[in-house]
């Protein structure tokens, strides 16, 4: 057990944190870019994840277990979010009988 | 070695998800968003947080990933959109992104993360995170039992068959 290596001796914080940003810019991209709902939900789900991993970089870089609960709790949200969503989802495609963006502009006029 | 790991790892992290962005069939998205799933996982464990690279398996691999798989197959979706997307859509979203990715750098330079690592290492397993978990986080730990409680009856009471006007 006292033989695990830090990361942090071969890589620098700025290698995750990089990272993070490169992720998260993806998913906006993806959210602007897809007009699927279902495309459009992915993407938040990979932004969700690209602020996780900031947050387990900082928490062994600064060695505090709480930036580790916190990535728990988002996790959590993710899930009912998820669930809550894909009903919406579903309830949509029902009334609407598309997943596609640009027919839900009732709110336009 | 360590190094090498990173970059493989957060090589197919990034070509994964640009691929889940530009597929068209949703079902090739989800498998991609999967593949990116599992090398964060590899990420996590590079960074000794083995319980949350485990609980991140579970809960999106196992649960979030197949919950999306479900609704594309419930709604016989596998075939692509014939949508509007425009090349102009495309290219402004894409610079877009890369304006934004260049704000975050540009901030990333002017921040100071140069303070020191802290030197004892913090292995992120279950003992660690539990006694923080039921010490310090034990009242949003409890409150989370009453979001999903919410959830479950919002999504129950979204789909019963008289809800929709």
């Amino acid at each position: 057990m006292s033989q695990t290596t830090n990361v942090f001796q071969y890589l620098s914080i700025q290698h995750f944190v990089i990272l993070s940003f490169i992720l998260f810019s993806i998913g906006v991209m993806g959210v602007l870019t897809r007009r699927n709902l279902i495309a459009v939900f992915l993407s938040i789900e990979l932004m969700l994840n690209s602020v996780n991993i900031l947050a387990v970089a900082f928490s062994k870089y600064h060695n505090d277990p709480g930036a580790q609960n916190f990535v728990f709790f988002i996790m959590i949200v993710a899930a009912a979010e998820v669930a809550v969503g894909l009903a919406m989802l579903v309830m949509i495609y029902k009334n609407t009988k598309s997943l596609d963006i640009n027919t839900l502009n009732n709110l336009k006029w | 070695m360590s190094q090498l790991l990173f970059y493989i790892l957060s090589g197919i992290a990034i070509f994964c998800s640009l691929m889940m962005v530009y597929q068209r069939n949703p079902m090739y998205s989800v498998l991609n968003l999967l593949v990116t799933f599992f090398a964060l996982a590899g990420l996590y464990l590079m960074l000794d947080a083995q319980f949350l690279a485990v609980v991140h398996i579970i809960v999106y691999a196992g649960a979030i990933m197949v919950l999306f798989i479900y609704v594309i197959m419930f709604l016989n979706m596998s075939v692509p959109l014939s949508t509007v997307n425009t090349k102009t859509i495309k290219v402004l979203a894409a610079a877009t992104g890369l304006l934004f990715l260049f704000v975050l750098l540009a901030s990333l330079i002017k921040s100071d993360l140069m303070m020191k690592p802290s030197d004892t290492p913090l292995i992120g397993d279950a003992k660690t995170l539990g006694k923080v978990l039921f010490n310090e986080y034990l009242i949003p730990f409890e409150l989370t039992s009453a979001l999903f409680l919410s959830a479950m009856v919002g999504v129950v009471i979204f789909n019963k068959k008289d809800f929709n006007d």
